[in-house]
């Protein structure tokens, strides 16, 4: 487990807050001085899980470093519906060049404040953030963000992964799950949706890299990630963070469910929630109850061709298989 | 214009974007009824001095709870909790327990020595209460906390009712008892003991007073004919009881038969075996299962060592014995006499049949309706003679301290009003905070606090308190359970979980706000409250 859990405080740590709690023992989130890194009057859907989870995630990053930050953003959702020209939500530093060049971009910023701080012209205290979407990330811009790993840069990159390229209208990416279908992977033909065997687990790659810091994370645990974040801004070097952020508009869930989905994510399985430094998993969040990847699927309407009449329980239990392996690599029923 | 290269405007705030418009579904915060609070015949707001326990406010949390019910000491040991049977917490591991928790803040109380506030202002009329039964004490209570005078006249020589002519020591210990009708007569409430009132109508002229509210429970044992020697003694178990407030204990032999299945015989017998009896025998006509005793009240007689003959009936009492006949239930679940009989050894037998009601004070009172011994009530308390109201076991309705005390209340705002020419309008429910209102995934588990009991040799030969109370820690604990149904707790959790940013917090106590400029509806707010204080409504238009 990455925090120290709180018993019996009525809500536990589950909560955001608490007022049976001391300040400190509360979430970032929690705080009415929290900098709200995205402010409102952003043009992200109802519900939307990547807002949401910028805002957990920047604003711990910015508590983590008392506000002396600077963000590059790579196209997506994120940087659309926050900065259409002449307006933006952002209220820190961020900087916005191309869909594919995120990492090299927050590589040239670290480097230039490094340079400052030798010449004594600049706080070392700033620290570099990176944050795109999974298109963004693990297809367009992977190039990048490996050279950055590799190299070590002092970058954290944030990948918020909803699965697809939602902004375009939710084509499918090397991080859209198996079976779900996407503009590109339509619900047709033989094998429905996305092909199995294909695409890729980026965090598993960045640990690969052996870089300082891998972590994963849901908008449903808003502990967890947190201290993610400031664990991950405790160490210098590369560091990835990747969270999942539910899309009500391209997983066809209600806006309201956006993070009792993400919950079911964890809870079954299928996405895992751990973290890992210098290639070594370090911990686990365990599952609190475990529960069928039926009960993840059915919701969402980028699954309802495995629930007509008869509900397709081969595919089903193909994904139920992934959850499980899921639950046995990453030891997710005892957590570490 | 000396922009950099490119750009020909200042970068402006998404705050001009007001995507409240957006909105279809709009957020409500709301408190709904919690499920214990519409359980408990006191119309305590439970959940709402659970929450200043949480925070280790006892004081505020007792001045909470009296603020409807003035006995929590007494209902923390007595009270049969219909409040922890609705408690949502079951759904998740078990009840959260109320009543314990209620025991301890009464105990703080008495500990620290809180008192009620006095009342402001002086009504200048004066109301008479029968009775200083729970009833009655609730009654005055509350009608001197509304600025009346109040006198209560009590036939008996102390104030209490059943609370101590009924409820044995070993239940409810008489010091608890005391200090809770202290703090009532500490507000001004007069009370006259060895005062029976045997005409109402005459003992409202004689005092000069506007109104009365009678509670004179229901105190005559009911008799069922058996054959019997002159060598048997027959007793009902009120005097029974009775007399163990007194200096002469009741002397009953060795071997006592109680008769009956309700919780008065479950008391009576379990003070005979205190008494010294060697055995103290039970006999019932059906079976456990439909005995109007609680389950838990056998339970521990059993432990005690008293022995209970289900499915018999006496058929008569000779010299030193009894018969009794075997019998079986039917198709319908009635028992129905089999010819098998058996004796058993006795020297005394004790009938526990329930209680009537003595209405002799009402004798020629115009408008008064009576039905099957009881006295009728409207929906405000009030008799059929106006100005004349009644409740607690005297009116027709279930038997227990907490629903007369409630029935005191009642009667209570209803007298308030009436002397004010008035009628009294509670205000509206809450819609229930079921469970299916509930986020449960919020709470963690944390196992139900278990009070401690006195050992066995001590509840075989001794009256002291069976059950013991919840210490500090435990007591804070088991509140802390309290899962707040319906009723924000500042968890935050609507703050946080906002994509929005549309949700202003308002600071400690204060509880939260929506900023409907920027909030488009999505709902996640009221999907993630843990306790279902937020409701979405459909936008107007
Ligand atoms: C043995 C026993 C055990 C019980 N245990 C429990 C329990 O554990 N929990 C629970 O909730 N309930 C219990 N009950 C029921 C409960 O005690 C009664 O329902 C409750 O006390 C009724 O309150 P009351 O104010 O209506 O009447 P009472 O408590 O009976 O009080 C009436 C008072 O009026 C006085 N009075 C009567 N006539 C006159 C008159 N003419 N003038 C002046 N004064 C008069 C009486 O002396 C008495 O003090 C028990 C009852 C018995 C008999
Ligand atoms: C080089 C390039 N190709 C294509 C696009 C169009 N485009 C803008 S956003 C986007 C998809 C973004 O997907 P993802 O990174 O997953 O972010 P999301 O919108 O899902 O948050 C695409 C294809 C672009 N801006 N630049
Ligand atoms: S959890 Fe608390 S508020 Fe809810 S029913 Fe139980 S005691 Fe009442
Ligand atoms: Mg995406």
């Amino acid at each position: 487990m990455s925090f120290q859990p709180i018993k019996f405080y009525q809500t536990g740590t589950f909560t955001v807050g608490n007022r049976l709690l001391a300040p400190e023992e509360r979430s970032v989130q929690a705080s009415d001085k929290r900098y709200n890194s995205i402010n409102s009057g952003h043009r992200a859907c109802q519900g939307c899980g990547e807002a949401l989870g910028a805002r957990y995630a920047i604003d711990a990053a910015m508590e983590a470093t008392q506000g002396q930050l600077i963000c590059a953003n790579a196209t997506g959702c994120l940087e659309v519906f926050s900065t259409p020209y002449p307006e933006t939500s952002w209220q820190i530093p961020w900087v916005h060049s191309l869909f594919g060049n995120t990492a090299a971009v927050a590589t040239g910023i670290a480097a230039a404040l490094k340079v400052k701080q030798k010449k004594g012209e600049r706080n070392p205290a700033i620290r570099v953030v990176a944050q795109g979407g999974d298109g963004g990330t693990t297809d367009i811009g992977f190039g990048c963000l490996s050279g950055m790993f590799e190299r070590n840069d002092d970058v954290l990159y944030i990948c918020y992964d909803n699965g697809g390229y939602m902004n375009t209208g939710v084509q499918r990416s090397s991080a859209t799950p198996p079976a779900a279908r996407t503009a590109t992977t339509m619900a047709v033909g033989s094998e429905p949706g996305n092909a199995f065997g294909q695409g890729k687990f980026v965090p598993a790659i960045a640990m690969a890299h052996e870089i300082p810091y891998v972590a994963t994370a849901t908008v449903a645990d808003l502990r967890d990630l947190e201290a993610k974040v400031s664990r991950a801004m405790e160490l210098r070097g590369a560091r990835y963070i990747h969270i999942l952020v539910p899309c009500p508009l391209g997983w066809g869930t209600a806006s309201s469910e956006t993070i009792k989905i993400a919950r079911l994510a964890k809870e079954t399985g299928l996405f895992p929630v751990f973290s890992a430094e210098y290639g070594e998993q370090k911990s686990a969040l365990a599952i609190r109850q475990k529960l069928p990847v039926e009960d993840y699927l059915r919701p969402q309407k980028r699954y309802a061709h495995l629930f007509g009449k008869q509900p397709d329980v081969q595919v089903i239990a193909k994904l139920q298989a992934l959850a499980d392996r899921n639950i046995r690599k990453y030891n997710l029923l005892e957590g570490l | 214009m000396d922009k950099p290269f490119a750009i020909t405007l200042d970068p402006g705030s998404s705050l001009a974007n007001r995507t409240g418009s957006w909105r279809t579904f709009k957020p409500l915060y709301l408190d709904r009824l919690p499920p214990c609070n519409a359980a408990c015949p006191a119309g305590e707001n439970i959940q709402g001095w659970l929450f200043h326990a949480e925070s280790g406010d006892y004081e505020a949390a007792w001045r909470a709870l009296t603020e409807n019910n003035p006995l929590p000491a007494i209902m923390g040991r007595v009270c049969y909790h219909p409040c922890q049977g609705a408690c949502n917490r079951q759904n998740i591991d078990s009840s959260v327990g109320i009543n314990a928790v209620e025991r301890f803040l009464g105990d703080e109380a008495i500990k620290r020595g809180w008192a009620f506030p006095k009342p402001a202002n002086k009504s200048g009329k004066r109301v008479l209460v029968v009775g200083a039964g729970p009833s009655g004490l609730s009654a005055a209570y509350h009608l001197a906390r509304l600025g009346h005078e109040v006198e209560i006249h009590e036939a008996g020589p102390y104030a209490g009712g059943m609370m101590r002519f009924g409820i044995p020591q070993y239940r409810l210990p008489r010091d608890v008892l005391n200090a809770e009708v202290k703090r009532i007569l500490d507000l001004g409430v007069v009370l006259r003991l060895d005062t029976k009132v045997s005409n109402i109508q005459d003992s409202m002229q004689a005092g000069q007073f506007d109104a009365a509210f009678l509670a004179v429970g229901a105190h005559i044992g009911k008799r069922a004919f058996i054959p019997a020697g002159d060598a048997t003694k027959i007793v009902d178990a009120v005097s029974v009881l009775r007399s163990m407030e007194g200096e002469d204990k009741p002397m009953l032999g060795r071997r006592v038969v109680v008769y009956g299945g309700g919780n008065t015989a479950i008391d009576v017998a379990r003070t005979v075996k205190r008494l010294g009896a060697s055995e103290a025998i039970i006999v019932y006509r059906r079976t456990r299962e439909k005995a109007p005793a609680h389950d838990f009240e056998i339970e521990e007689a059993l432990q005690e060592g008293v022995m209970v003959k289900w499915l018999s009936t006496i058929k008569q009492a000779g010299e030193g014995e009894i018969t009794i006949e075997k019998m079986a239930l039917d198709d319908k679940g009635f028992p129905q006499p089999t010819g098998e009989f058996e004796t058993l050894a006795a020297d005394s037998v004790v009938l526990a049949l329930g209680q009537d009601v003595d209405l002799s004070l009402l004798d020629g009172l115009p408008g008064l309706e009576l039905k099957d011994g009881t006295v009728q009530v409207n929906q405000n308390m009030m008799t059929g003679h106006p100005g004349i109201f009644a409740g607690g076991d005297m009116v027709p309705s279930e038997r227990t301290v907490t629903v007369a005390v409630g029935h005191g209340k009642k009667a209570a705002h209803h007298i308030d009003a009436w002397l004010r020419g008035e009628t009294y309008a509670p205000p509206p429910k809450h819609e229930i905070a079921s469970f299916d209102k509930l986020n449960p995934w919020y709470y963690t588990e944390a196992p139900h606090m278990v009070r401690p009991t006195l050992d066995i040799i001590r509840r075989q030969s001794t009256f002291e308190e069976v059950q013991g109370g919840l210490d500090e820690n435990n007591a804070l604990f088991e509140a802390r359970r309290c899962l707040s149904c319906g009723n924000c707790f500042e968890c935050d959790n609507c703050y946080g979980v906002c994509p929005d940013n549309a949700v202003i917090k308002l600071g400690p106590g204060k509880r939260f706000e929506f900023n409907y400029d920027y909030c488009k509806g999505c709902g996640v707010c009221a999907a993630e409250c843990p306790c279902g204080a937020i409701k979405m409504m459909p936008e107007e238009n």
